[in-house]
């Protein structure tokens, strides 16, 4: 068991492990199907799960991948809007 | 510890059950049980059920079930393990009767998946992954998996039609179940056609989420001799994890905790894997069960595709290791929480040799794999003679 941790500040950049094109969407996400999910491979080793945004072209596995801030959803059109972590790909 | 025994089993077909309520489906598979058993009554229920909460609007339904079926008093409770809960729920029972605190108990699963449809139904499956790391993101249990298996063929190399041979079996199996949900056997050559619903997982890949209940009974062996012609021992029970997300584990093509639960389970039997006659795996998606096999040590790692490649002659009723033989959850149907208790139903009609056009020849030993989550959670069964 461990239960000592520490901020750290990651770089950001990373690359393409895996992704998808998802088609069925849990509710909240309806208004951005389809879209990719990802698995970024950071530069600092860790992998993280995020949706790939700002696509012209098909990704690939290897990609360079940088970290942006995004809306992920929202609670309907009045409720709060939630902000987090997406990746764009960089040719 | 006391050897336990199965006496009693029932199932619903798995179907699109809109016109039953939960607790109706339970009734159906509980009455069968009993009267297979010969029982009036039982000591303890324990239920598995994953998405009551959250597409039904009902949690907390063991004691409802119990209520229904004229059980009031009784000791009742429900297990969650997401889409394990149908076997952890098994275990619950097991536990109970190896224990010597219940005599006689009644495990059920019980789910109705088609009560919603679309984003709704996406978002209340959606509570057995990471709320954070996986759900928030806009992922879906059918988006995990499809990145395994794009990692997957990326690895070895390999086109989409390696996974083939699974679903024909799987359908193949499930076309003479009259329990099954979809019997149509696929053609070959149309898998990689298949219309995606998450790249590269396919229609033809993804089991159908259906609604159903299953039930069995269990009680000691020494009793059970007495009770009935054949009953089927439990002879491993195992449960393990691992890490909650998949972003989190240090490979994400090992089921690691597949390899440990049924290493536990195999022990606890003290079986070899090469003496399972047949098993019943969590089919959910293609990838897993290859991935289940490699886990298990029947493939190399990355092999688990040429496993299954000759299909019928190994992973066929007649093969070496028959997979899926009722239909598994592609054929049969996926009624997630409930799932664990079909495993379990349909492995003890093959060992008692009622299992008609889909018995297995000299079947003696089954293992049973049900998996939570992006089987985060792993629960084998080993059911013997």
């Amino acid at each position: 068991m461990t239960n000592e941790t520490n901020a750290y500040q990651f770089s950001g950049y990373g690359e393409l492990y895996s992704y998808t094109l998802l088609q069925d969407p849990p509710s909240g996400y309806e208004w951005q199907a389809p879209y990719v999910i990802a698995l970024i491979k950071l530069d600092e080793g860790p992998m993280v799960l995020a949706q790939l945004t700002d696509l012209d072209a098909e990704p690939q596995i290897g990609d360079r991948v940088q970290m942006v801030t995004r809306k992920l959803t929202s609670d309907g059109s009045t409720g709060m809007i939630v902000y987090g972590y997406k990746f764009r790909t960089i040719r | 510890m006391t050897q336990v025994a199965i006496v009693g089993i029932g199932q619903t077909p798995v179907a699109e059950h809109w016109d039953k309520s939960l607790q109706e489906l339970a009734q159906d598979a509980i009455t069968q049980a009993l009267t297979d058993a010969d029982l009036q009554t039982v000591d303890a229920l324990y239920v598995g059920n994953a998405y009551g909460g959250t597409i039904g609007e009902q949690s907390h339904v063991a004691p409802l079930i119990a209520d229904f079926v004229g059980l009031v008093g009784i000791e009742a409770w429900t297990v969650d393990a997401g889409d394990a809960a149908g076997a952890a729920a098994l275990r619950a029972g097991y536990l109970a009767v190896a224990s010597g605190a219940v005599e006689t108990a009644l495990v059920v699963g019980v789910e109705k998946m088609t009560d919603r449809v679309g984003s709704a139904r996406e978002g209340a499956r959606n509570t057995s992954i990471h709320a954070e790391l996986e759900n928030l993101q806009g992922a879906t249990l059918t988006s995990l998996a499809a990145l395994l298996m794009q990692r997957y063929l990326h690895e070895q190399g390999i086109s989409l039609s390696a996974f083939e041979p699974l679903s024909i079996n799987a359908h193949l199996n499930g076309s003479s179940n009259p329990h099954a949900m979809y019997r149509n056997k696929l053609r070959e050559g149309a898998f990689a056609k298949a219309p995606m619903v998450s790249h590269p997982v396919s229609l033809f890949d993804r089991a159908p989420d259906g609604d159903g209940a299953a039930a069995v009974i269990l009680t000691r062996l020494e009793h059970a001799q007495d009770m009935v012609p054949t009953p089927v021992r439990i002879v491993g029970s195992a449960v393990s994890t691992d890490q909650f997300a998949i972003q989190d584990r240090q490979h994400l093509l090992k089921l690691e905790a597949v390899t440990r639960a049924v290493d536990r389970a195999l022990s606890q039997a003290q079986l070899d894997k090469d003496s399972i006659s047949f098993a019943e795996l969590h089919d959910a998606f293609t990838i897993l069960s290859v991935l289940t096999l490699e886990a298990m040590g029947l493939a190399d790692y990355g092999k688990g595709w040429e496993f299954i490649a000759n299909g019928q002659s190994m992973i066929g009723r007649t093969g070496k290791f028959p997979i899926s033989t009722m239909g598994g959850l592609k054929s049969r149907g996926n009624p997630s929480g409930a799932t664990g208790v079909y495993q379990a139903v349909e492995a003890t009609l093959q060992l008692r040799g009622q299992a008609g056009d889909n018995q297995i020849a000299d079947a003696k030993t089954a293992l049973l794999l049900n998996l939570g989550g992006m089987a985060t959670t792993a629960i084998a069964h080993i059911l013997s003679l």
